[in-house]
């Protein structure tokens, strides 16, 4: 069989394997039970309890932990704003480069802050080591406040009827520790030994073999890349992401970048059914996920492969796929596959030029993006499936006619009303922001890096993947405006902690609630009919809100070139 | 509030001290260990140096070129073109490589120039080639540089990097470490 082909599918399963061992590990870790690496974290995290003044036991409801939630993260905005802003004249700067403008570091910031790492700026040039060090700091935090929001919501189905949900501070600090440290640490060595840099030196100058001068940026990026895919984060240390040859040096490093940014979204899932004891609700959601996903991913690796045939019809040899915006040593079909396991899964790093797809592949990662659940990021993929749950239940239980009930709770009106607002916002961040930019010329057209219908693309992914909290992006865009920044900041905030407020008020609310035994009236949330129904809420939500602008964009395109 | 912004405040220091120093040191302490000690890995010819993962600008007729770049090799700068598929000024540009190509290599078909020749990387400093775009400069090189095509045969094959464990990837040349093997010939 053809070896790029070989190649995702040893992706996907390797991925898949190890997931499955590695939720159990973290269903253990978020149950407080032993775990083979106590003998380490056990001394360190009371050390590091101690130090913060934290009571690892004090139990919280869900609205002290959005509180604890929210604190945390402000200070780390704050503390961002201050580093970006006057990094250039700080300590590890070898190349010299500036400090940012108040309206990029803004952006910037918030942008790290809230897992999404959409980048205004290159990393070979707008940016001090210490700059990337502190971004790298938010990688982490970001990641694990994630996985702690959703560790709520777990334990709101644990537990039959409580209102005590664990202590945020400890979830946070168990993920940074327990999962996202080990794991980051493994990646950084492998990437490190393929090539990756990790020097505190500068910009290295040399001669070409031809005699031309060359300057070679470097610095501590194994670090940095490492959980920048563990994290699902996504932002790049150099400009051009994971299609920068030191980021990603070899196809090894692609495939283990791969495995990096969807081991801890599939582990998720399985945690989950480990952590209340339902490993078959585990496997219904994994189903329905792994459907979306391949319904999206496998038309782009094929639609990558043919290439285009616009070049086609020059005459020329296109036998390896569409080549535009892409790296030899991956080739177009790992391109392609990793095209959509990075839209669907928020991490929004690239190991190649989005805005040089096909269309229909452009259109299938804006998808990805609008549907933001297919796997996920890290902790708020569940999350956000989570939402689609809760109006699947609804609607399948007026369809049957019985009040709708999840895991033993009712789910009634207050309940249903926080999914709404939390499904809707999404299109409506999208839609509202494509179309604001798009009525100003000066600030959206002028800023285009392409004509035509592949212009309106262009503007529609900048929003697009900053309300989906992902970071890639259609990069023709100059998007280092002072709109572009603040607008697209502003959709970041909202994007980020309304969907993790909902969900966990939903769970909180749920957990409050009588606990009913199930009977045989009970409508069973952990079989294939369920799945169904919950993809095609999904689907139907997606294609009412997003078909008028996919229609205009990326559809439109590919009715020209075909 | 007051009371989780000084707790938050506490946990941010003692994080940051784990994230930005302990972590980065540990990395960079194992790096010791990669090649040239993590400042990327080095390919050595005459009395000078190239980074192997990077790749560089090739315009003579006596090398082997590479990919063309959108920031023409600035390894300072990463970029692509970022062009749409349906960009009627960007498909003139890679009409003009077609055109470029055949002038420079006339026993070429133009049916036979592979697309990776023609298009621009995603990071501007692709280091390789495929097998076939090597192949196919074999004629310009042997007229410029008066050898036997056998021999250029030859060294592509030997440059050829397979893929991963022989089953997953493309095949490709690191058209560096090529060119270098080029000027040792002889």
């Amino acid at each position: 069989m053809n070896t790029e082909i070989l190649g995702i599918i040893a992706m996907f399963l390797l991925t898949l394997a190890l997931a499955i061992p590695l939720g159990k590990y973290i269903s253990k870790v978020y149950g407080m039970e032993k775990t083979w690496l106590d003998f380490i974290f056990n001394p360190l995290e009371k050390l590091f309890f101690k130090l913060s003044g934290v009571n690892p036991a004090e139990e919280m409801n869900w609205k002290q932990h959005m509180k604890a939630l929210l604190t945390i993260n402000l200070i780390w905005f704050v503390l961002g704003m201050i580093i970006l802003m006057t990094m250039g004249s700080l300590p590890l700067n070898p190349d010299g480069n500036p400090s940012m403008s108040a309206d990029l570091a803004f952006n910037t910031a918030i942008s790290f802050v809230v897992n999404c790492n959409l980048q205004h700026y290159s990393g070979e040039t707008g940016i001090s080591y210490l700059g990337q060090f502190y971004l790298m700091f938010l990688q982490f935090v970001s990641a694990a406040t994630g996985m702690a929001a959703a560790v709520v919501v777990f334990r709101a189905f644990r537990d039959k009827t409580t209102t005590e949900l664990g202590n945020f501070y400890t979830y946070f600090m168990k993920s940074c520790t327990r999962i996202l440290l080990p794991l980051s640490f493994v990646v950084a060595a492998l990437l490190a030994f393929q090539g990756t840099p990790m020097t505190f030196e500068g910009k290295d100058s040399i001669t070409t073999l031809q005699g031309d001068v060359q300057e070679v940026s470097r610095g501590p990026a194994a670090g940095f890349v490492a959980i920048k895919h563990i994290g699902t984060n996504g932002g790049g240390f150099f400009g051009t992401n994971g299609a920068h040859p030191l980021e990603n040096p070899t196809y090894f490093t692609n495939m283990l970048e791969m495995w990096a940014q969807m081991i801890i979204p599939f582990a998720m899932i399985f945690a989950f059914g480990y952590f209340i004891k339902r490993k078959k609700f585990s496997w219904m959601i994994f189903g329905v996920m792994t459907i979306g996903f391949l319904a999206l991913a496998i038309p782009n690796v094929i639609g990558e492969m043919q290439g285009n045939p616009m070049i086609e019809k020059m005459g020329i040899d296109t036998s390896l796929g569409a080549m535009e915006g892409k790296e030899t040593r991956i080739g177009a079909a790992a391109t392609g596959y990793w095209s959509i396991a990075t839209t669907v899964i928020s991490t929004g790093s690239v190991n190649s030029m989005h805005d040089s797809t096909m269309p229909l592949s452009g259109m299938n990662e804006l998808l990805a993006m609008m549907i933001n659940s297919f796997y996920g990021g890290v902790g708020v993929g569940i999350l956000n499936f989570f939402v689609f749950i809760i109006l699947a239940v609804f609607i399948s239980g007026l369809m049957v006619g019985r009040t709708p009930e999840f895991l033993g709770k009712k789910v009634e009106a207050r309940e249903m009303k926080i999914a709404m607002i939390i499904a809707l916002m999404h299109p409506f961040l999208i839609l509202v922001g494509t179309a604001l930019t798009a009525a100003m010329p000066e600030y959206g057209t002028a800023t285009l890096n392409n004509p035509g219908f592949h212009g309106l693309s262009e503007m529609l992914y900048e929003f697009t993947s900053a309300s989906a909290n992902n970071g890639s992006g259609f990069e023709g865009l100059g998007d280092n405006t002072v709109w572009w920044n603040v607008s697209t900041g502003i959709v970041l905030i909202l994007a980020r902690f309304l969907p993790i407020i909902g969900p966990v008020a939903i769970a909180g609310l749920l957990a409050q609630k009588k606990y009913i035994p199930e009977s045989d009236g009970t409508l069973r949330t952990d079989t294939g009919t369920f799945g169904v129904v919950t993809l095609t809420v999904i689907v139907i939500i997606a294609a009412l809100a997003f078909f008028p602008v996919l229609a205009l964009g990326p559809i439109a395109e590919y009715f020209t070139i075909y | 509030m007051k009371n989780n912004l000084i707790k938050g405040i506490r946990m941010t220091v003692v994080l940051v001290v784990l994230f930005t120093v302990i972590y980065p040191l540990s990395v960079w302490a194992v790096a010791q260990l990669a090649p040239n000690n993590g400042k990327g890995e080095i390919v050595s010819y005459k009395q000078t140096k190239g980074y192997a993962n990077i790749g560089q600008s090739f315009t003579k007729d006596e090398y082997f070129w590479g990919r063309p770049s959108a920031v023409d090799y600035n390894a300072a700068g990463s970029g692509a073109s970022n062009k749409g598929a349906s960009n009627e000024e960007y498909l003139a540009v890679v009409q003009g490589r077609i055109d470029t190509f055949l002038l420079k290599n006339p026993s070429v078909k133009k049916s036979e120039i592979p697309v990776d020749l023609v298009t621009a990387s995603g990071s501007g400093l692709d280091p390789n080639i495929s097998v076939a775009s090597a192949k196919i400069q074999i004629v310009r090189i042997q007229k410029a540089r008066n050898i036997d095509p056998e021999k250029l045969n030859t060294l592509i094959d030997a440059n050829t990097e397979q893929p991963l464990l022989e089953m997953f990837g493309p095949a490709k040349i690191n058209v560096l470490k090529l060119n270098i093997a080029l000027d040792q010939l002889k």
